[in-house]
């Protein structure tokens, strides 16, 4: 049998820091402490993620989540997916303004056109909107062919301009990256990104076409992965949504300010069975005198 | 060609819909869906999916779908009973001849019924278009013979369509199909000839997914059921809507789960004043002679109007 490769026990990164040189290491307690505006301990940021699950999904290089599932046609999961731009998302911004709460919207640009009374009501609600890729099913990644990224990036760039938008913020579909995503967005004007959490507070992330300020969104947090996935209740969910908050507001002192995040997947938590525990949580934020409630480029803004 | 959009309806923001208000001013329409399913034994396999997970025969899945005809139903229909509460039965219509002491109880109780295919266990991937207008008339003219009712709603089976059904549906002068999940009120679907309404089935809440998918517990659902009660009716207000309990009693009548359910059901049941309860037919038949008209001219003053019928590619 033939052993590994020789380069499998060669380390060429091995050294103090990170193995990359898109940002550097940096553990909690060197941190610079962060005062968020009006003395607040916590920023928190919402995303209501805005996709569009094509009922032909090609699925590389994996399903998005909330893919169609079963043969063609899937007209089960494309409709239950659509109630969500149709339907829950509506709820969800009932909620938000009952609570006095800003959210930050990644939005599909193929849903600008279709959609369009959904992308005035999120913008008539002074809600932030970012650029959440062309749909569900155009994941970048590092196997796609040259050109391609960032052709999709250029082609999302532009629909959001016909829309009359000019988003500085990113999120990546299904959040996931190609080595030269960040580089790419950057050179489209996105200055702020969605895909990264590793800290608790916006991060500087370096490329060749100027910074990027990585916000971080917990994935631990994701309505879809603890409703569905992992069948968690919805007082459940808000319980940990509302712990992670008091618990990053006792360490303040010693940490400064630091970022809470959390998605509401409009098919998912804008269900009506599952409201009651979205405005639990909202209330509960809004209510908070040590929450600074604010969106992604407010955040990313007030870190620097 | 796979069509990316089925293109069956126009998007329709929920905010600021034109008003629907049900008979009796009421605010929220009302409905329970009973599966009444036949499973066979030894089905014959659809190269898409087999009528099986284990390999034929499955002999807990068979006999516990057995139970649900032999004891479940009858649990279910007495509760309902007791509540006034009337059932559209989803069917597989060749429970007309394996089980005909059923299809007698419900039409004895005024139950609707619409089909849910011949059997279970046979999808419609893959029929050509012969085949698929086979099991509709099917459909229609066993369900007339055994009860005299003209079937007008449709749930296809073990929900597995082809680009026609909901052409084919409309044509045969069906009124609803339960098929599609988009919407907490009905709407008008855009077929090339009918006028077929796109009934809320409420997917989210129905036991298979409930029990199963979620992995609730009976008291878990009941609550759940009352949550999804109390925000649809507020929302009702509004303009109406419409909440569906699909239930299959292999799964909600087993002596550990009915008894949570009954306090879901009582309790929108005590809501007399501003609930229709209603039958899916009576729904649907009420919002096409009064709503249909006003749906279609708010989607295209909303801009929201798209050419074309469900896969035509026209949206392509």
């Amino acid at each position: 049998m033939m052993p590994l490769p020789e380069n499998h026990l060669h380390y060429p990164h091995r050294r103090h820091g990170m193995d990359q040189s898109l940002y550097d290491w940096r553990p909690s307690g060197e941190r610079t402490p962060i005062n968020w505006p009006g003395g607040k301990a916590l920023a928190a940021m919402i995303v209501v993620p805005v996709e569009w699950h094509r009922l032909s999904p090609q699925g590389k290089p994996f399903r998005h989540p909330g893919a169609m599932v079963t043969p063609w046609p899937d007209l089960r999961h494309y409709t239950t997916r659509d109630y969500g731009n149709r339907v829950g998302v509506f709820r969800l911004l009932d909620a938000l303004a009952a609570a006095g709460v800003k959210a930050t919207f990644p939005v599909n640009a193929t849903l600008l056109e279709r959609a369009q009374p959904l992308i005035e009501a999120i913008t008539d609600a002074d809600h932030e909107i970012a650029a959440y890729g062309l749909e569900a099913d155009r994941i970048h990644w590092s196997g796609l062919e040259a050109g391609e990224e960032e052709r999709w990036i250029g082609e999302t760039r532009e629909a959001f301009a016909n829309a009359g938008l000019n988003p500085r913020v990113w999120m990546s579909p299904a959040r996931q990256q190609s080595f030269n995503t960040l580089k790419l967005i950057a050179e489209h004007g996105f200055d702020v990104c969605l895909d990264w959490e590793q800290d608790s507070v916006p991060v500087p992330m370096r490329t060749p076409s100027g910074e990027v300020t990585a916000v971080p969104l917990y994935n631990e947090l994701d309505d879809r992965t603890l409703l569905v996935d992992r069948r968690q209740s919805e007082d459940e969910w808000a319980d940990q949504i509302l712990e992670a908050a008091r618990l990053m507001i006792s360490e303040t002192p010693r940490t400064g300010g630091q970022v809470l995040s959390f998605s509401l997947t409009p098919y998912v938590s804008g269900q009506p069975f599952r409201m009651h525990a979205v405005r639990r949580v909202l209330e509960a934020l809004a209510g908070n005198d040590g929450v600074w409630s604010a969106s992604a480029s407010e955040i990313a803004s007030a870190a620097r | 060609m796979m069509t990316a959009d089925p293109n069956l309806y126009d998007y329709w923001p929920y905010r600021d819909r034109p008003k629907i208000v049900w008979p009796g001013e009421k605010k929220l329409a009302f409905w329970i869906a009973p599966n009444i399913e036949f499973y066979e034994f030894d089905p014959p396999v659809n190269p898409k999916r087999p009528g099986w997970p284990r390999p034929a025969p499955d002999v807990v899945g068979y006999s516990q779908r057995d139970w649900g005809n032999r004891v479940g139903h009858w649990r279910l229909m007495e509760l309902m009973d007791k509540y006034a509460l009337r059932g559209s039965v989803s069917l597989n219509v060749a429970l007309c001849q394996h089980h005909p002491e059923i299809i007698e109880a419900c039409v004895a109780r005024d139950w609707e019924f619409f089909s849910h295919g011949i059997y279970n266990t046979r999808y419609s991937y893959e029929m050509d278009e012969a085949q698929e207008r086979a099991v509709i008339e099917d459909s229609i003219r066993t369900v007339q013979d055994a009860t005299g009712q003209r079937i007008r709603g449709y749930l296809a089976p073990a929900l597995t369509h082809t680009p026609r059904t909901m052409d084919l549906i409309a044509e045969y002068d069906f009124w609803y199909t339960c098929d599609l999940f988009q919407d907490d009120q009905p709407q008008p679907l855009k077929t090339r000839s009918g006028k077929l309404v796109s009934m809320p089935y409420s997917l989210e809440v129905n036991d298979v997914i409930t029990y199963g998918a979620l992995a609730m517990t009976p008291t878990r659902y009941a609550d759940v059921l009352k949550r999804h009660f109390d925000q649809l009716l507020a929302e009702g207000a509004q303009s109406g809507t419409v909440m569906c309990i699909p239930l299959h009693a292999y799964l909600v009548s087993q002596p550990h789960r009915i008894g949570p359910f009954e306090e879901a059901l009582k309790y929108i049941a005590a809501h007399k004043d501003e609930v229709w309860f209603a039958t899916a037919a009576e729904i649907a038949g009420h919002f096409r002679e009064n709503y249909w008209d006003q749906s279609l001219a708010d989607i295209e003053a909303r801009g929201c109007k798209r050419a074309g019928t469900g896969f035509d590619d026209a949206a392509a």
